[in-house]
């Protein structure tokens, strides 16, 4: 493989001139120069998928937003990370999240400690946007030490990323489209059977909200140890 | 029968070797194999899985994403009821839902005894007939609302 080489560039973002490297993402050189994007799929040290849409950006010259966290960098390019525009598209993103799976707080397991509310707190979402759409999964208990919930789960693909990239195994991928989309192990086998899961546990770390959680846990003890992973990552390189 | 001294799977293997064992070939291979078996079972899938050296769940979730992919074996008789416009219009609406009680399925789904899949489709091109029905090759043209599958019941079995 041909490596592009690697080259200082600069731009705008919210007015203020900032450079980065041309094989960064927007999202990363606004991080280093202390921007703050909201995220929701994105995970430091596994790869940016651009799911969720919450870190959508508007570019001049551009019609549509862009997710930052996929968008490379380019030179002289304006970008605007907070406009009415964008807050409303945020908002829209996040209803759909909602209207999608029956995410009820205070049934939850990690109420409190879940990205999906703090974000909507953050946004200051007060109501739903959208019509609830949701339907009613089975939960997959068969493990002995996790739970999978599908009815608390926005697709993030954060576990399936880190199945793949850091532990290797793949055991999870998403099943279906649409509405009917969610996360299985295997053939869409019990979770106990999966031949492929080794039970290290890292999809229930770095899922955002309650979808994976340890059993036998009641909800002051929860814990998501989301840094984890990210601490294991910069180690490793 | 196992995968040894099954033909379907020699065939499949052949597909595969082909296609050089390649990963991003695995959509292909999935034609190739409802082509093969008519339709992708778990069994076959985890054959492909293991041959492609892919995982397990990436493969079933290719196979369950496109609408395309049959993962349960189809019926001896299908029957596609059109649901485009000119023949909603007339009425399909209402033999779906008819033919749906009569065999307790719903669309895209099959009887329990393998006779009759049931399929929806948007248009056959062939409006002037509306409503429009396919049993098996066969085009059947202003279908009745009330008796939708008259003369059509007796060959299901």
């Amino acid at each position: 493989m041909i490596r592009e080489k690697v080259r200082v560039k600069s731009f705008k973002i919210d007015g203020i001139c900032v450079t980065g490297q041309s094989n960064q993402t927007i999202l990363e050189v606004a991080h280093d120069n202390g921007i703050e994007i909201p995220t929701m799929c994105y995970m430091e040290g596994l790869s940016c998928v651009g799911s969720c849409r919450m870190c959508i950006v508007e570019i001049k010259g551009s019609h549509e937003p862009i997710p930052a966290c996929t968008a490379k960098i380019k030179e002289g390019m304006e970008v605007t990370t907070s406009s009415p525009y964008i807050k409303t598209a945020r908002e829209m993103i996040l209803s759909m999240m909602f209207s999608e799976r029956s995410h009820t707080c205070s049934t939850c397991v990690v109420n409190g400690d879940c990205e999906l509310q703090s974000k909507s707190v953050e946004l200051e979402l007060e109501h739903s946007a959208t019509p609830y759409l949701n339907q009613r999964f089975e939960i997959d208990a068969s493990h002995k030490n996790f739970v999978n919930d599908p009815n608390r789960c926005i697709l993030c693909t954060r576990c399936i990323r880190v199945c793949d990239e850091i532990e290797g195994a793949h055991a999870l991928d998403l099943f279906g489209r649409g509405l009917n989309t969610r996360v299985i192990h295997d053939m869409d086998e019990p979770w106990a059977d999966s031949t492929s899961c080794t039970s290290c546990g890292k999809c229930v770390y770095v899922c955002p909200t309650g979808a994976l959680y340890e059993k036998d846990i009641s909800e002051e003890d929860v814990i998501k140890k989301r840094k984890i992973i990210t601490e294991l990552i910069k180690n490793k390189s | 029968m196992s995968t040894a001294t099954d033909d379907r799977y020699n065939k499949l293997e052949k597909v595969m070797k082909k296609l050089g064992y390649e990963k991003n070939s695995l959509i292909e291979v999935l034609h190739s194999t409802q082509g093969i078996f008519g339709y992708l079972g778990v069994d076959t899938l985890k054959f492909v899985a293991k041959r492609l050296k892919l995982s397990y769940s990436k493969v079933y979730g290719v196979a369950t994403f496109y609408n395309y992919f049959r993962l349960k074996p189809k019926g001896r008789h299908n029957i596609v009821v059109c649901l485009g416009t000119a023949c909603y219009i007339k009425g399909s609406e209402k033999i779906l839902q008819k033919i749906e009680q009569r065999y307790g399925i719903k669309a895209g789904e099959t009887t329990s005894d393998e006779a009759l899949s049931l399929l929806t489709a948007r248009c056959f091109g062939s409006c002037s007939l509306a409503p429009v029905i396919v049993f098996d090759e066969e085009i059947k043209a202003k279908v009745s609302l009330e008796n939708p599958l008259c003369g059509i019941e007796e060959s299901i079995k």
